[in-house]
């Protein structure tokens, strides 16, 4: 029996997993961390313009964001293709901004009801009607700070 | 009888290194999306107490129309040139009191940076992207103008010392530092863009 049992001489150790746990924890947290969840599916086209001198849009939990664009083919049928303003996840109409913005507002800490930003993203082809009322509408709750979301590039390629 | 032999046991000790090594590669590589954009601020909507008076000179006005055409103080213009001819507005120095200004001196333009204005209109029927490319241009024009100062005074472009401001992973003696120079050469050149209620017709 010991003929079986026996080791050959010349044969590896097996290599030792323990540290393997470690490893994929350690790929998990970086995924974790890196990874921004979408908090909100877009029912609209949104194919935002380029510009140049840009900022920076700092610390996610300051802003508000509102969507405006034509709506995506499943909902053309119901909604038409005229541009339309999406707040959260569902359209809204105009007069529905200053509300959605003092909601969103409630929400956030004391600190930084202050210091909110209004991100619009909206997409090239819409009208400024629109958005002209969208920033009355910020205007009326004193929502003064907002940021035209845009993709960095050539700002003339919007022309085309 | 032949000897029963099991494949080879393959050297897995290595695997440790690899995946740390794409791990480090992929941390490396990975930028965490941010949002960027033009950052403006829209005009409170409770009227100034009294009314100020400025000077027509003083204000330069851009309309678009809704076919994306631009109207610059009363005359057609291209987009193309709409960036030096905002710089040229806003350095013009008429009274003579900015002395770091470039500007041609004429007396039909504006006075000093602090007193220039902007004002940009248009459309309800303006496409948003020309709308962009517009405040672009104007932002553009403040930031060229910025950066000139800031190379002369500090040798570093004004936007990159703002960006390093403002990014929060800037340690604060930094931050404090560049406070100051951000503020000085933001007051230099005030940025006044003022975005007038839409025209109707």
């Amino acid at each position: 029996m010991a003929k079986f049992t026996k080791k050959k001489d010349g044969d590896l150790p097996a290599v030792s997993t323990a540290s393997l746990p470690d490893i994929v924890f350690m790929l998990l947290f970086f995924f974790m961390t890196v990874t921004t969840m979408k908090d909100s599916s877009l029912l609209v086209e949104n194919t935002l313009p380029n510009a140049t001198e840009i900022k920076k849009l700092e610390k996610k939990d300051r802003v508000i964001y509102i969507y405006v664009g034509k709506p995506t083919q499943e909902y053309q049928k119901v909604f038409g293709t005229e541009p339309k303003i999406q707040l959260n996840d569902k359209f809204a109409n105009v007069d529905e901004v200053g509300t959605y913005i003092l909601a969103e507002r409630a929400k956030k800490p004391q600190e930084l009801q202050n210091v909110l930003t209004t991100a619009l993203k909206v997409d090239k082809n819409a009208n400024m009607g629109l958005i002209t009322d969208i920033k009355q509408q910020l205007r009326e709750v004193n929502a003064l700070k907002v940021n035209y979301t845009t993709y960095e590039g050539d700002a003339f390629n919007n022309l085309q | 009888m032949p000897r029963r032999k099991g494949a080879p046991e393959v050297n897995a000790g290595s695997m440790a290194d690899i995946a740390f090594l794409l791990l480090i590669f992929f941390l490396v590589t990975t930028t965490i999306e941010t949002d960027a954009g033009l950052d403006r601020m829209l005009p409170p909507i409770e009227p100034p107490e009294e009314d100020v008076i400025i000077k027509q000179k003083n204000i330069f006005t851009v309309n678009i129309n809704k076919n994306g055409q631009l109207l610059v103080e009363d005359e057609l213009m291209d987009l193309k040139n709409l960036r030096s001819a905002a710089t040229a507005f806003l350095e013009n120095n008429a009274d003579g009191s900015c002395n770091y200004c470039k500007g041609r001196r004429d007396a039909a333009s504006s006075d000093n940076p602090t007193k220039a204005i902007i004002s940009l209109k248009n459309d309800r029927e303006t496409k948003y992207s020309t709308y962009i490319t517009v405040q672009n241009e104007l932002v553009g024009a403040y930031n060229d103008l910025r950066n000139r100062e800031a190379q002369r005074l500090y040798n570093q472009d004004f936007t990159k010392m703002e960006a390093e401001y403002l990014n929060p992973e800037t340690p604060s003696a930094i931050r404090d530092d560049l406070k100051d120079k951000v503020k000085r050469i933001q007051d230099m050149f005030p940025q006044k863009l003022s975005e007038a209620e839409t025209s109707t017709n």
